[in-house]
């Protein structure tokens, strides 16, 4: 999976229960926020490359 | 056991009697017990039948991208794959039963590839699947790896086999002796008294076949023990396959065994019913609401004007909190009418992955009504792809 973004997504209560990964194909994949999750792994990597998760709209 | 045969001659002579007319029932079965301590095959899927994503060939650059259930590949920088289920109609495998094959075309080569790039294919398990290795204690069991291999390349390639948990490996070599053609191989690796492995659903040990990799892959020198992780190691042995777009390569029949065996004492692969290998792929990987019209109907509450959580049956509970991908348009039906949404889906919650039941969630509508009870639809080939792999 190469990223082109990532967006918080809210869940009941405005709780953030995931992000939005925006792929290099444009497609969307909705990453629960989990280190279980090898997605979330990569969105890790990804922000420890010094890249920033968007807030939710 | 079913005993086909009676071994009277040895009941006459006051011998020990042995299953089956006291002929062993076939390789790998000493006196015709199995030699395995489990009734399920390690690895699922090994026969490559399931493919829950799609049989059509997709052409890949990046890591982590599946085709048939349970076959990942890595993919750094070294051209692109072509991925596909292949159908076998002929050949060694099709003899053993096999009718399908993970394919691996060169659709984009790379004869020169970086330092840092490389190419592979992997099967990754979880601790709690491979604690009957006994790694890490003075117990520790060997492994043994079979497959059937085809490619038009020759030569000489590597299997590492990658504990995760403890960064340690361990490496076997093949050889492909003609080219196109279904060959068996039987690799043996040692035990490891070092290095437990976690006892969990997340990933502990990895398979890797080494396919094509730069410098920084290929320095070192194979292990034929058990080692700290070096990635110079990995690929020393390989079959440079994104050389050419003229390459493929293709695999089936993965079975991985606990102890020695050699390809005459191989116990046999465990073949399972499509339903069972379906089951077994879904904790991993399932897709909900497939295709046709309206169908699929979820029970659901708006928790927002724009969010509506909704509660799914999974056939088999999930390993872990799943990736979600969102095809088509879902549908919310009340006495008022519809509302659609297409797109910010995700899992709501999965607390318990032991549960078939799981949580979902858009925000992608508008002008619901805080908690109002909705139903949610799947229309027009909508599909919910929940993906929980290692």
């Amino acid at each position: 999976m190469i990223i082109k973004s990532v967006k918080y997504l809210l869940g009941e209560g405005d709780k953030k229960v995931a992000v939005n990964v925006r792929t290099q194909d444009d497609e969307y994949i909705g990453v629960p926020i989990s280190t279980n999750n090898k997605d979330y792994q990569e969105v890790l990597k990804w922000v420890a490359d010094g890249n920033t998760i968007e807030e939710a709209d | 056991m079913a005993l086909s045969k009676i071994d009277v001659a040895n009941m006459l002579t006051g011998a020990t009697p042995v299953a089956n007319g006291g002929t062993a029932l076939t390789s790998g079965f000493k006196n015709g017990v199995d030699p395995r301590p489990l009734s399920k095959p390690i690895i699922v899927n090994g026969d490559c039948s399931v493919a829950q994503r799609g049989t059509a060939n997709t052409d890949e650059s990046a890591s982590g991208v599946y085709r048939v259930d349970r076959m990942n590949v890595g993919l750094s920088n070294i051209g692109e794959f072509r991925l596909s289920q292949e159908t076998l109609s002929s050949g060694a495998a099709y003899n053993a039963g096999f009718k399908k094959a993970f394919r691996i075309d060169c659709q984009q080569a790379d004869a020169s590839p970086a330092s840092g790039d490389i190419a592979n294919m992997t099967y990754k398990l979880e601790g709690n699947s491979v604690q009957v290795f006994k790694k890490g204690t003075s117990s520790a069991e060997t492994y043994t790896l079979a497959f059937w291999v085809k490619s038009n390349k020759t030569g000489t390639a590597q299997v590492n086999l990658v504990d995760g948990d403890n960064s340690r490996m361990v490496s076997a070599t093949y050889t492909i002796s003609s080219a196109d053609t279904w060959e068996h191989k039987v690799l043996n690796y040692p035990a490891d008294t070092t290095g437990a492995l976690d006892n969990d659903a997340n990933k502990s040990l990895e398979i890797e076949w080494a396919l094509d990799a730069g410098s920084d892959f290929t320095s070192g020198a194979v292990p034929s023990a058990w080692e700290s992780s070096a990635n110079t190691d990995r690929s020393v042995n390989d079959l440079a396959l994104q050389d050419n777009t003229a390459n493929d390569w293709a695999i089936t029949g993965i079975q991985l065994e606990v102890g020695t065996f050699s390809s005459t004492t191989l116990p046999p692969f465990q073949f399972e019913d499509y339903a069972d290998n379906l089951l077994r792929c879904q904790r991993y990987y399932v897709q909900l609401g497939t295709v046709g019209d309206t169908q699929s109907g979820f029970p659901a509450r708006a928790f927002s004007s724009s969010g509506l959580m909704f509660a799914a049956s999974l056939a088999v509970p999930l390993r872990g909190d799943p990736s979600t991908t969102l095809v088509g348009t879902i549908r919310a039906f009340d006495d008022a009418g519809t509302k659609d949404s297409t797109s910010n889906f995700a899992l709501a919650n999965y607390n318990n992955t032991n549960s078939n039941i799981i949580m979902l969630q858009s925000t992608g509508f508008s002008s619901l009504s805080n908690d109002q009870s909705y139903n949610v639809m799947a229309i027009n080939d909508t599909a919910y792809k929940l993906d929980a792999e290692l």
